[in-house]
């Protein structure tokens, strides 16, 4: 025990140490006349492995929506990687370039194989010649554990095995960044594992991550920092120990005991 | 408390049904004689049936090729059976070439069928994967070629018109990386429009003069028959469908200048019937042009066409991209694709796939709509029926003709039908 809180004190002390990779300053956002986000200030560091939990409705998806412009913020300041996001387009692109995300639903395009999905953004954005971009792509495929069914359609594949692909589409982009958007909530529970393990591995190359989740356990085992958020605010943040052990607000006490009640 | 185990301790082995559930009569008792209603409906059934047959079968099996005219061919007809309902296709043995390519030049008929191979062969790398890649290169000339071949005149107004599309794809080229999107498209849509109106007339009456070389003219009045219906039906269809496509992106636009346009387009062109379009074309639009200009008849009609079938194709691609989940535009978008690439790499090869059943019916529809021309005095298949009728002889050969008119068009409705089902097949297998 005294060994993981050193060890875990070593890596707070590196994260402070190292710059912003995610800068959200008094970020307000409306859907219509719907106040969705309400005055939203965090940052992340680079390297920094951050869940977002919290009711549905929220606000956690659209948060993570909004750090690569799939929602667009009314007010305040988003800047990823030293970019700031506006109507810029230029910026934007920069920021998705830097930025991957996998979804829900994986999202993958069902009329091209596993490996045309990993390789089609590298070739068509990146610009990457075809021989160099199906390398990558195998080498991610690999990664997550399927190279096998690198000539499948997405349609023949299992879900968990869907979202891996989808985390490996993501990485072929090389982002700095990635966001997870509930990738395990679609998912049936024998496949939840292996995604979580995936993810588990990308956290420990140093990949700084974004995860909105359910999955409280994945939380304990690879958050650097839990954030609860509630009716489009956030209403605590802590370390995963503390948040879990120790939380402070009424509404995150009763989050808590509604997801690990039972 | 009550047993309920149970053990089967041999197992049936499988027997016959019994003989009057299978077979001829088993049949016929299930679904034609189940029921004194149900017998009394197929007796009157079959009386129905026989009556049509009774006139359909003479007709079918004693009919006459080589009559001159309708009272010729009721007298062999007469002579041979005894009565006179067998055909007279001695009309379309007379008239046949007609009914294909209309009044054009009888000695020069090698350039419409030319025409017609040379399509083939343009769109074969279109519809089969197997075909040589190489002939997609046909696929830009071809309009001009094509064009050339059917109306005739000077070789030089293709060559240049030709040009003006490699200097579209220049423009294209040597931009593309410098501009965006919108910039890109409308200059190089826009360099090729300037040099057609302005500069390819001049230019190859010019060297016209310097290098003569023409073959015999042809006016668009000539034009008559599957020809003529072919001519307006295909440039129709491979035309409206690209526009289609942009309509129907236009008509989903952030852009709201654009999606007002389309919209606004969309809903006027399938409000109005295909004929006033036609009579627009064949008589009001002269009033609006300048005196003295010669604007095609057969190029305002494919026009009309295709603006008509058009707006019906943007509707069949919006509903093809309804389909697709919104999860798809965010994947792109999240992968970095700009809005062109997306759309051409993910969002539209999903969504076209999706609407070719509306698609192909878009298509039959407007290669039978162009039977329609007839109203303005164009002399399409349905055309010529009337002149041939108008001809004393045959007078009253009404059922040969439209039967005939109406194979023609059903072989070629029936292939692209056909067509379309093997593209489903083939595309779902990939999925």
């Amino acid at each position: 025990m005294a060994k993981l809180s050193t060890e875990k004190l070593a890596r707070a002390e590196m994260l402070s140490s190292n710059e912003d990779a995610i800068a959200i300053s008094e970020m307000n956002k409306w859907f219509g006349s719907f106040h969705v986000l309400r005055d939203i200030n965090l940052s992340v560091k680079r390297g920094e492995r951050i869940v977002v939990a919290g009711p549905s409705g929220s606000g956690k998806s659209t948060l993570i929506r909004c750090v690569n412009r799939l929602e667009e913020h009314q007010s305040g300041k988003i800047v990823v990687d030293g970019t700031e996001l506006t109507s810029d387009l230029k910026n934007i692109d920069k920021v998705r370039s830097e930025v991957g995300m996998v979804f829900q639903h994986f999202n993958l395009f069902p009329h091209l194989t596993i490996l045309e999905n990993c390789t089609l953004a590298p070739l068509w954005v990146r610009k990457t010649p075809k021989k160099e971009a199906d390398e990558i792509a195998m080498g991610f495929l690999e990664k997550v554990k399927i190279p096998e069914q690198a000539d499948k359609y997405p349609g023949q594949l299992s879900g968990g095995q869907q979202q891996r692909v989808a985390i490996a589409r993501s990485l072929c982009m090389r982002p700095r960044i990635m966001l997870f958007d509930e990738p395990t909530s679609a998912l049936d529970p024998e496949m939840i594992k292996e995604v979580l393990d995936t993810m588990i591995e990308l956290a420990d190359d140093g990949m700084t991550m974004i995860v909105v989740s359910h999955e409280m356990g994945f939380a304990r085992q690879v958050a650097d920092r839990v954030i609860f958020m509630d009716e489009g605010q956030i209403v605590e943040q802590n370390e995963p120990e503390e948040f879990f052990n120790n939380p402070q607000s009424e509404r995150t006490k009763l989050f808590l005991s509604q997801i690990l009640g039972h | 408390m009550r047993n309920v185990s149970f053990v089967r301790s041999e197992m049936l082995a499988e027997q016959t049904p019994p003989l009057t559930s299978i077979g001829v009569i088993g049949w016929a008792r299930e679904n034609l004689f189940n029921g004194w209603f149900n017998s009394i409906l197929t007796v009157i059934s079959l009386y129905i049936v026989y009556s049509f047959l009774s006139f359909l079968i003479p007709w079918v099996l004693t009919p006459t090729w080589k009559a001159t005219s309708l009272n010729e061919c009721r007298e062999i007809n007469t002579a041979l059976t005894g009565h006179h309902s067998g055909a007279c296709w001695g009309v379309i043995t007379e008239r046949w070439p007609q009914f294909i390519f209309g009044f054009y030049d009888r000695s020069i008929l090698w350039r419409p069928i030319l025409v017609f191979v040379l399509f083939l062969a343009t769109i074969a790398p279109i519809l089969f994967e197997r075909v040589p890649r190489k002939l997609f290169l046909l696929g830009p000339v071809f309009p001009f070629l094509a064009v050339w071949l059917l109306w005739g005149g000077s070789i030089w107004s293709p060559v240049f018109s030709f040009l003006g599309l490699v200097l579209g794809y220049l423009v294209w080229r040597s931009l593309k990386e410098r501009v965006n999107a919108v910039i890109l498209l409308l200059s190089s849509i826009g360099v090729p429009i300037i040099w057609w109106m302005f500069l390819t007339e001049p230019a190859s009456g010019l060297l016209a003069e310097i290098i003569p070389y023409e073959i015999q003219i042809l006016p668009s009045r000539d034009f008559g028959g599957l020809l003529l219906s072919l001519t307006i039906g295909l440039t129709a269809i491979f035309c409206s469908l690209p526009i289609g496509i942009f309509l129907a992106l236009g008509r989903q636009s952030d852009l709201l200048i654009v999606k007002v346009l389309c919209v606004w387009f969309i809903e006027f062109i399938r409000g109005v019937p295909l004929i006033t379009l036609l009579f627009v074309a064949s008589t009001l639009l002269n009033i609006f042009m300048p005196p003295g200009t010669n604007f095609d008849i057969i190029m305002r009609v494919v026009i009309m066409v295709t603006l008509f079938s058009s707006a019906y194709m943007a509707e069949v691609v919006r509903g093809g991209l309804a389909g697709l989940d919104s999860g798809q535009y965010e994947a792109a978008n999240a992968l970095g694709f700009s809005y062109w690439k997306a759309q051409r790499l993910i969002i539209m090869p999903q969504a076209l796939k999706i609407s070719i059943p509306g698609i192909v019916s878009n298509f039959i529809g407007v290669l039978k709509d162009t039977t329609l021309v007839s109203v303005i005095g164009l002399f399409d298949p349905i055309g010529l029926t009337t002149v041939v009728l108008a001809d004393m002889r045959w007078n009253g050969v009404y059922w040969e003709l439209n039967v005939f008119v109406a194979l023609c068009f059903f072989v070629f409705c029936f292939s692209m039908s056909r067509y379309s089902m093997y593209l489903e097949r083939k595309l779902r297998k990939e999925n």
